[in-house]
């Protein structure tokens, strides 16, 4: 009896990996916990352990081979010795794929911003990394700024948005803290008020739950409260929003909480060229700044203008997809959603424009306002919670200022109101999908 | 009324023959059990973190051993090993990993959030230090209640540094609750090694100032950590207030499942494992008394690798959970 060895999934958001290198040949003889292999992703290298006693009968990949996908055949094993018959057999789980998220967003040809000079050159780059660029960049041009969080140095950051930082800028200017959010976000701030430059990592931003007083009562106020007189430019910024099943702790949207608070700015990027953008502007603003990166969308690869001193302003929205017949509104990874729902709405007629907010505050409704003068319908989109939320502000906001543009009541495509699960099944139903994005706009063009 | 209760009073020497072949046997279905976990996760059946205890059993089996009815337990994430200590049946548990409705949370909670009231196991927290304000809590509803129990609270190293930490040690201190807060100092939180995060290494000497008395324990030895445990158990439960056990022991796995190691060398992880491992250890210890045999191991392992197959196989064909468990649990119904 033989049995498959597949490529493990090592993270909750592997989808593939290196095969880096056999620790076994043909013929060799293994037991249950023996590493046969180490494999690479973009975050971490592993140990792949064998699961069963017996011979290895073939290597079927070779190493160095890359992206090699989770749960493909990579060699086979000879059950000799009694593999162990209460092994189950490693089949696929019901689901296909483990992903319970909606297909993760690929990389979407980027309308040129109107502020990028003529005949400026791309590269293609991730998220990741530009945001690496950018702090890289700012350290380099300003001695004020560090960057202070757990695993930031050493371990070059839980999902490696750090590297080599630690290399170049030694461990004055890239600091690890112990596990200590409220009073490392504390020293952020109070460094900040003796005039440094702070760029405070969170693990994620669930965590910064512990530190949110230092966020508001102290970053956010101290402005006003000394009458102007107690300045602090700080960056507080980490994955916000659900992963992939890390379960209702580990997976939530802060955009709306921040966003109701006066004294912060706060930025969500889509796309690789906005993140590094959006995070040399944030890291320069003289203001506290809370910068929410996504997690799933540190691995995705954007076209990255090739210009010196890349900066997108704060505040300001960016249309991604230009249409007539509804505005939808997105932010942070809920943008590649809502470009998916527009072009599967193309098919059926109906144009969608398709807003990337940017910025939540301070929140550019003009730009918002403008689209749906034209297009008198409007669909808001966030992966957070709806109640209080990112759209009940923008539906305000248009009703404020375009009511009479209005056609149709709004509609809001969020999380569902509960705590996300952790069953596959039931968190693709909490998350907002493309297919609901698709049946909102449906919905407020009055098409069924 | 309810301090009559009277705390389990153990030495080490004390130890029956039943009472190791217990330990050997918990520590194992331990192990087994988080292996297979981790092959479930490599197959795509269990998602997101999922933290194994492998290495660390002798702590959760040690501990166990010394409670008593109406006792609680709270932990952080690294939770499994100490939810099959308290009883809770590894088909539940495995079940929970795989986001099924026969987990112990149907499905909802995964890895890190499990919870038993039958089992006195109040979780299962994926926020690093959360659990040592709320396990506290616990001891001031044993105190309040005047119940005679005692809540045992396990954080790690890394979770030693939180503030809520201390501001729980001073209030239990304070107010002599029937608490113990045992460490499970592995060495490592994430990548980072306790000597660059901590400026007291020696963790039981973080309740110095709080006058809370703490010992430093061989958390690889179940015999010790359950002598240790009686102690502090006693002191607790007697109304002296609480105690810290600072176990050192040591995590062979990674972090969670995706962990670059290099923080470590494999030298060292290899090290731990060849001298000082809680399984070994006692099987040297149960031979030198010539208390089992081979036919006494093979039974014993033959029973726990039915258990874990029965309790993988089980979660790999227990229905996902109904769509509408989706709505369900957020809010009780308020009595009219
Ligand atoms: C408040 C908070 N900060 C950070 C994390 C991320 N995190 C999860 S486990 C961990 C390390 C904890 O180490 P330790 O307390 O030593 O426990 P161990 O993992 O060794 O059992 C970190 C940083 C978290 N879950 N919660
Ligand atoms: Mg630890």
């Amino acid at each position: 009896m033989s049995v498959d060895i597949l490529m493990p999934a090592l993270s909750p958001t592997m989808e593939e990996g290196t095969l880096a290198k056999w620790h076994v040949k043909v013929g060799d003889t293994v037991k249950a916990g023996d590493v046969i292999a180490e494999i690479e992703t973009d975050k971490a290298t592993m140990e792949v352990e064998a699961v069963d006693e017996g011979v290895i009968e073939a290597l079927l990949v070779e190493a160095g081979t890359e992206g090699v996908k989770v749960n493909s055949l990579i060699a086979r094993l000879s059950g000799q010795g009694g593999a162990s018959p209460s092994a189950p057999e490693p089949t696929p789980p019901p689901k296909a794929e483990p992903r319970a998220l909606s297909p993760s967003p690929t990389a979407q040809p980027v309308l040129a911003d109107p502020e990028l000079p003529e005949g400026t050159t791309f590269i293609k780059q991730t998220v990741r990394d530009a945001l690496r660029d950018a702090m890289a960049e700012e350290m380099r041009a300003d001695d004020r700024v560090y960057l202070m969080g757990e695993e930031v140095a050493q371990y070059q950051g839980a999902y490696k948005v750090s590297r080599d930082l630690l290399q170049e800028f030694g461990p004055r200017r890239v600091i690890d803290t112990p596990i200590t959010e409220h009073g490392f976000a504390g020293l952020g701030v109070g460094s900040a008020m003796a005039g440094l430059k702070p760029i405070v990592e969170f693990m994620t931003w669930n965590f910064a739950m512990q530190a949110i007083d230092q966020i508001i009562n102290s970053a956010a106020k101290t402005l006003y409260m000394s009458g102007g007189q107690i300045k602090s430019s700080i960056v507080f910024r980490g994955p916000n929003g659900a992963a992939s099943r890390v379960g209702a702790q580990h997976s939530q949207d802060y955009s709306a909480w921040y966003a109701n608070v006066p004294g912060l700015k706060v930025v969500a990027p889509y796309d690789a060229a906005d993140a590094k953008g959006l995070l040399k502007a944030a890291i320069r603003d003289p203001n506290p700044v809370v910068f929410l990166e996504h997690e799933m969308m540190y691995g995705v690869e954007f076209d990255v203008p090739q210009i010196d001193d890349h900066i997108v302003p704060i505040g300001k929205a960016k249309v991604r997809r230009i249409g007539q017949h509804v505005t939808i509104t997105a932010h942070s990874r809920m943008v590649g959603l809502a470009l998916k729902a527009a072009d599967l709405l193309a098919q059926e007629g109906i144009e969608a424009e398709v807003i990337d907010l940017r910025t939540l505050r301070p929140l550019d409704h003009a730009t918002i306002v403008e689209s749906v003068r034209k297009t008198n319908r409007l669909v808001t989109t966030e992966e957070g919670w709806g109640p209080m939320g990112v759209g009940a502000e923008i539906i305000a906001r248009v009703v404020e200022h375009g009511f009479d543009y209005l056609d149709a009541p709004p509609m809001r495509v969020c999380q569902e109101d509960v705590p996300l699960p952790y069953a596959a099944n039931l968190e693709a139903l909490a998350l907002p999908s493309v297919e609901k994005i698709v049946q909102a706009a449906r919905a407020v063009c009055y098409v069924s | 009324m309810a301090r009559a209760r009277k705390s389990v009073e153990v030495a080490k020497t004390a130890n029956s023959q039943e009472d190791l072949l217990k330990f050997y046997r918990d520590m194992l279905l331990m192990r087994r059990f988080e292996e297979r976990a981790g092959q479930l996760y490599g197959m795509g059946l269990i998602g997101g973190f999922c933290h194994l205890y492998i290495g660390q059993e002798a702590i959760a089996v040690g501990m166990q051993s010394i409670q008593i009815k109406g006792d609680q337990i709270i932990t952080g994430y690294r939770d499994h090993g100490h939810m099959l200590a308290a009883g809770m049946d590894p088909r539940e548990v495995m079940a929970e990993l795989t986001g099924r409705s026969g987990g112990s949370s149907r499905g909802k909670g995964g890895s890190m959030h499990m919870f038993s009231i039958e089992a006195g196991f109040f979780g299962g927290h994926g926020i690093v230090g959360a659990q040592v304000s709320l396990g506290t809590g616990l001891a001031l509803a044993n105190q309040y209640k005047a119940n005679g129990n005692v809540a045992f609270v396990y954080f790690g190293d890394g979770a030693a540094n939180q503030g809520q930490v201390y501001e729980s040690f001073n209030m239990a201190s304070l107010w002599k609750l029937p608490v113990v807060y045992v460490v499970e100092n592995n060495q490592y939180a994430m990548g980072t090694s306790i000597e660059r995060s901590s400026s007291e290494t020696h963790l039981h000497r973080r309740g110095v100032s709080f006058n809370i008395p703490g010992e430093e324990v061989d958390g690889m030895d179940v015999e010790a950590v359950r002598e240790a445990g009686a102690r502090a158990a006693a002191h607790a439960r007697d109304g002296h207030g609480p105690y810290i056990l600072e176990m050192k022991t040591y995590r062979y796995r990674g972090h969670s499942m995706s962990d670059p190691a290099k923080y470590r060398t494999k030298e060292e992880v290899d090290e731990v494992k060849k001298t000082r491992d809680p399984i070994d250890h006692l099987r040297e210890v149960l031979d030198a008394k010539g208390w089992a045999d081979e036919a006494a191991y093979k039974a014993i392992d033959a029973e726990v690798k039915a258990i874990v197959a029965d309790a993988a196989e089980f979660a790999r064909t227990s229905p996902e959970p109904d769509p509408a468990e989706l709505y369900t649990d957020v809010y009780l119904e308020a009595a009219q």
